[in-house]
């Protein structure tokens, strides 16, 4: 029998043997696209810092990655890569995180960094609930979904969390699911590439704690449910809110080309440091 | 004020936090983030238009947390940076402190104190925050922490905090507080060449940290610096020499924790500098910051009376300075206490000194106003009838 190596093993920690996802996680398919987005960019993992915060997705660049990795505290991951960025402009620094760590305790964060329109990566992976403490709700997660904390079904409205990035002034917003791969890896591409603040939410499944909430059955489940309520952006915007309840909008939400932070500190020194 | 230079050699007539601001630069900070705090301001405010000078960035961070954590990230990229705030301020960034501790983040801090709990009175200078600089984030851990007493140590200490920071891989914290924050005196900064300027050891080699000791070194690990490379690991969770997280082998547990307190303790010696003024036959006033001024000149008018009076000022408050205070303790019989709060210290300071001394505490007549010299000798002489 022969022994195969995966394709983008290379990018990885040769020691680590395994991940901490769980059965059926989406963040394998959300790790391979990042991988695929670096590969086909020609690029190094030496042109790149990885920063997480806390949570299930904060383990997609963290121990695995075979890079500078950032692992901090929850809800804070934007900030120290803010830090990081601005003292090493020459690198791509990119987040992983998820909607818990980015949206809920980390919400401030977000929008502030997409204010500045700082030249970020940002991976949010949306799985609508709190999975790693065991199922509680989540600013994402949809209305009336019964969870561990919101057992008699949520009663608060979900985050749309695309379109508040964009309204805080980020250059590129873009949305897929984990049905999407391909598309996702083309828009990582394009986040990556991006000079300014450039934020990829990928829905992501989480079989063991949000399908078992919403009823939405095992990650393959998951994801047909993703392939049959997703809508494209531009098919979206000709229809009223009824129509699009409980509809996954996917696709670019922005691609703009504005002044970036890193680029106007450069400009800012050349103007006022003296020789 | 406000030229290229890194170093503004010379004789100054200068406002505490500006002093804070200009040592900073003159260490070879490059990196400051800071959001607005009275009594703080002014460092930041001051940094944001001389660090572009001189190269370096500010950021108004949105709020504190962002400001402590964004520091951090640049500290990792192997610059010098600082943050600058009050105790409102220190109380939001304790969470992040601890990670700094935890991986051990070369980290200046100003705590420009201010009268709490709560908003309490922002331009009111009571250091509040002594034991919360310590022991304010979960878990075990050893900081340092130094106490200016004038605008001179604003930029004295300011230099050594990041010296110190440098050298042990460990948050700094400049315990200052609003009277030394806003005081104006006289500031001599001197010529460039004659500053002591302490840079980190960076890691010299290798892409694999697997094969290299990054943290929990018995004495301190060179820094594995972002971007050259080194494929650094850091983490906040319990990690091994390698930074590589790990949640179930005890004895990496206790070196997690243990290590980081030892390094700071083992130097203890190099780190820890107090001012003594005392001879065994004196009743010994022992203070920190501004309030050491009070002493000084209570010390001046008991001695002028012929009462023997002597001082200890702890210039570094932690990691705690132990033996000196035992020292003191048992070479004096008597020894008050001088705190510009409800006495913070005052318990350490007892529990090395009361076996062998009478101990008593002094607070200000009216808490945030500093002692008068006269009543400070008012409580000498009741000690002593």
């Amino acid at each position: 029998m022969s022994i195969s190596t995966h394709p983008f093993r290379k990018y990885m920690r040769h020691h680590i043997t395994r991940t901490t996802n769980c059965p059926g996680c989406g963040n394998g398919i959300i790790i391979q696209a990042i991988l695929r987005s670096i590969e086909e960019l020609e690029m190094e993992m030496d042109d790149f810092v990885f920063v997480s915060g806390i949570g299930c997705a904060s383990w997609i660049p963290s121990p695995l990655f075979a890079a500078d990795t950032l692992h901090t505290t929850h809800g804070r991951p934007i900030p120290f890569a803010t830090g990081v960025k601005l003292s090493l402009p020459e690198k791509n620094v990119l987040v992983a995180s998820g909607d818990g760590d980015l949206a809920a305790i980390g919400g401030n964060h977000l929008i502030h960094a997409a204010r500045r329109n700082i030249d970020l990566t940002v991976i949010l992976v949306n799985n609508g609930i709190y999975g790693m403490t065991g199922g509680q709700t989540a600013p994402t997660t949809p209305r009336g979904v019964a969870t561990i904390t919101s057992p008699y079904g949520s009663l608060e409205h979900a985050f749309d969390i695309c379109p508040m990035v964009v309204a805080a002034g980020a250059s590129y917003v873009a949305r897929w699911t984990t049905y999407h791969p391909r598309q996702m890896t083309r828009s990582i591409k394009k986040a990556i590439q991006k000079k300014g603040f450039a934020l990829v939410e990928a829905i992501s499944q989480c079989p063991v704690q949000f399908g078992r909430a919403a009823k939405l059955g095992k990650a393959v489940d998951m994801l047909k449910y993703y392939k049959n309520n997703s809508i494209r952006i531009k098919k979206a915007r000709g229809l009223d809110e009824e129509a699009l309840k409980g509809k996954i909008v996917v696709g670019e939400f922005v691609n703009v080309e504005k002044a970036e932070l890193t680029s106007e500190l450069a400009r800012l020194k050349e103007e006022v440091m003296e020789v | 004020m406000s030229s290229g230079k890194k170093v503004m050699t010379g004789t100054h007539f200068m406002m505490g936090n500006f002093a804070c601001a200009e040592g900073a630069i003159a260490a070879g900070c490059e990196f400051v983030a800071g959001y607005p705090i009275t009594p703080a301001s002014e460092i930041v405010n001051q940094l944001a238009r001389r660090l572009p000078q001189v190269g370096g960035i500010f950021l108004q961070a949105e709020d504190e947390i962002s400001a402590i954590c964004a520091a951090i990230g640049a500290s990792w990229t192997g610059h010098k940076e600082m943050t600058a705030t009050s105790g409102p301020g220190i109380s939001l960034m304790q969470e992040n402190i601890g990670l700094a501790v935890a991986t051990e983040t070369p980290l200046v801090i100003v705590d420009v104190q201010r009268l709490g709990p709560s908003t309490g009175v922002p331009s009111i200078g009571s250091p509040g925050d002594v034991v919360q600089v310590a022991r304010g984030s979960h878990g075990d851990y050893q900081v340092i922490a130094l106490c200016p007493e004038s605008p001179q140590e604003m930029f004295d200490l300011t230099v050594r905090a990041f010296n110190l920071a440098e050298r042990y891989r460990v948050p700094v914290f400049l315990l200052a507080d609003g009277l030394a924050g806003h005081m104006r005196e006289r500031v001599e900064i001197p010529v460039a060449d004659s500053l002591d300027i302490i840079d980190r050891n960076v890691t010299t080699g290798g892409n694999d940290p697997m094969e290299r000791i990054d943290f929990l070194d018995e004495d301190v690990a060179p820094m594995p610096v972002f971007g050259r490379g080194f494929k650094a690991h850091v983490s906040g969770s319990c990690h091994d020499e390698h930074g590589m997280r790990n949640l179930s082998a005890p004895e990496v547990m206790h070196r997690y924790i243990s290590r980081p307190i030892d390094k700071i303790l083992k130097h203890r010696d190099d780190i820890i500098q107090v001012e003594a003024d005392y001879s065994p036959a004196d009743i010994a006033l022992v203070t920190y910051g501004t309030v050491s001024r009070s002493a000084r000149a209570a010390a001046q008018l008991g001695r002028a009376e012929g009462i023997n009076v002597g001082t200890l000022r702890m210039i570094t408050c932690w990691p705690f300075p132990d033996r000196e205070i035992r020292q003191i303790g048992e070479i004096v019989d008597l020894m008050l206490v001088l705190e510009n709060n409800r006495g913070q210290l005052y318990p350490y300071i007892k529990a090395e000194a009361a076996h062998a001394c009478q101990i008593e505490f002094l607070g200000p007549q009216i808490l945030g106003q500093i002692h008068d010299p006269e009543n400070i000798l008012a409580r000498i002489k009741e000690m002593i009838k």
